[in-house]
């Protein structure tokens, strides 16, 4: 089975349209193809592209008294297609369905060796999340881990300019009229498109770089190294993770990390691994304006083996580096264990593990 | 005599044993409650510009050490309108830091813990009233040549902690 992402800089682009469209041509080649789920958003052009596909009815929803419809995914996989069309990738599901989010209905449609072509717009992104609320002012709820795009077999780059979208917005192709002038007011200006377009084509390019440099590193590296690289496809450039914990010390880790980060143009990530059922201190706010200021990602990940947490963590966000403070020693039957260092070595064969030491006892 | 055969019998040997293991125990727990950790007290020591004086530093450092405090040196910011308030500032974090660790360094030296901070606002008064409102602290030193007379005016009237503006001579900054 294979996933293809149709991955578009805005609304109205025209993902969905040329998903429909690839979708028809499937078909044509005698594929058995079938709409699992399906945003119009009153488009006529798209509704017209989705017609003749069969549709999978959707599953309806009760939720405080509102009607909600939902992707149907044991229907789908009753149903069995070849492929299944499935709008909206990053779309956070009604409460008290199997799973929260589309994507991991989209992961049990795979595992049924479905293929599928999905759709998502550049801004739903997790790690772009900060960076588009920057540009934008707007703050996306609805985001989706890189790590899916970074597995999908095949990523399309719907493209439009800023002005041509804005031509679709003002003939009342994306939005009904009464919507237009908010839209332009708002999300809809030639600066924050522009942006947003050059996110979209930087994403596509660095998915198509790291998917080449992962067949490269295939070819050459011995079947016991692949682990890191095969699931960490969007390492292009360096991508560091600090180890962190809410408590001063780690601020120093903080900084020394960041100014690793800026030296190698990297992105930082900073994880505390939590005790599970732990209450977030109040001293993690302060971490957090921190990471903000620093346009660092502070990720809050709860589970008793650090090391199996860092790995996992190391792997979603294609990690290259691991930077940690020096390791406490341990107590009681702790000791028994092995060392946390030693653990993180050998659970991230490919990646760099640096001690960050505290130069405030060194001699002056 | 008969002390001594008492003493020399299994089982009270055994007792003497656990006693002396209960004993090291004991030891070692208030031992490690003793430990030097962060001070409950805290002194919240904002500052902005590109240097630090050393007078100011010394005299925060030297009121840490005395009320067995933390100091929270804090590096204010200035985010210009045309940005989101929130938005990275890696330039200025690139000033803040080095500063931020030459007083960790000093502080360390001295013995003082510290938990260190950046704060983003409008204006440095801004940027101040959004330290206060995150910060728990008893003290706030404030170096005089940072603040104007109307910060420091609203500074005793807005501040919920005691406040101490220090007004250092002309000497060679930090950092």
């Amino acid at each position: 089975m294979s996933h293809t992402v149709f991955l578009g800089m805005a609304a109205g682009v025209g993902k969905t349209y040329r998903m429909l469209q690839e979708g028809r041509a499937e078909r044509l080649g005698g594929c058995d193809v079938v709409i699992g789920y399906l945003e119009p958003h009153d488009r006529p052009e798209t509704a017209a592209q989705a017609e003749g596909l069969e549709v999978v009815p959707r599953r309806t929803v009760d939720h405080r008294g509102v009607r909600l419809e939902e992707l149907d995914v044991e229907a789908v996989i009753a149903r069995a297609p070849q492929l299944v069309l499935i709008d909206e990738l990053a779309h956070t599901n009604a409460p008290g369905l199997a799973h929260a989010k589309r994507h991991e209905d989209v992961d049990d449609v795979l595992a049924a060796g479905i293929d599928v072509f999905s759709t998502v717009n550049v801004q739903h992104l997790e790690s772009l999340n900060d960076m588009v609320a920057d540009l934008t002012g707007v703050r996306v709820r609805e985001t989706l881990p890189d790590a899916v795009l970074g597995r999908a077999d095949e990523v399309v780059l719907v493209d439009l300019t800023p002005e041509a979208l804005l031509d679709r917005l003002r003939a009342g192709k994306i939005y009904a009229a009464e919507r237009v002038p908010a839209a332009l007011n708002g999300f809809f200006k030639t600066e924050q498109l522009a942006a947003l377009r050059e996110l979209a084509l930087r994403q596509v390019a660095e998915e198509v770089e790291a998917k080449r440099l992962v067949r490269a590193e295939e070819l050459l590296r011995p079947r016991q190294d692949r682990l890191v690289a095969t699931v960490a496809p969007q390492a292009v450039g360096e991508r560091l993770l600090a180890l962190v914990t809410p408590r001063p010390s780690s601020q120093r880790i903080v900084r020394r990390a960041w100014r690793s980060a800026q030296r190698l143009g990297a992105e930082l990530d900073l994880l505390w691994v939590a005790p599970p059922g732990a209450e977030p201190p109040a001293e993690l706010d302060a971490l957090r304006r921190l990471a903000s200021a620093l346009g660092a990602h502070l990720l809050v990940e709860y589970g008793d083996r650090v090391a199996d947490v860092v790995r996992r963590v190391a792997e979603e966000r294609g990690s290259t580096y691991v930077l940690l403070g020096r390791p406490q020693h341990r107590r009681g039957l702790g000791r028994l264990r092995e060392p946390l260092l030693l653990e993180l070595l050998d659970a991230l064969p490919g990646v760099d593990v640096r001690v960050i030491a505290d130069r405030s006892h060194r001699s002056p | 005599m008969s002390t001594v055969l008492a003493l020399t019998a299994p089982k009270d040997l055994l007792l003497v044993a656990l006693a002396l293991v209960c004993s090291g125990l004991t030891v070692a727990l208030v031992r490690r409650r003793r430990a030097p950790g962060i001070s409950p007290r805290r002194i919240l020591f904002p500052f902005a510009g590109e240097g630090l004086s050393e007078p100011v530093l010394s005299a925060a450092l030297r009121l840490a050490r005395a009320e067995h405090a933390t100091l929270v040196p804090a590096f204010l910011v200035r985010v210009p309108m045309a940005m989101p308030l929130t938005a990275p500032i890696p330039r200025q974090c690139g000033e803040a830091l080095p500063l931020l660790e030459a007083v960790e360094q000093r502080a360390a030296r001295a013995g003082i813990p510290v938990d260190t901070r950046i704060e983003r606002g409008r204006t440095y008064r801004h940027a101040l009233r959004e330290l206060l409102e995150h910060e728990r602290y008893d003290r706030l030193i404030v170096p005089a040549e940072d603040f104007g007379g109307a910060d420091v005016a609203w500074l005793l009237e807005h501040a919920g902690g005691e406040v101490v503006v220090l007004r250092p001579a002309r000497i060679p900054s930090v950092a």
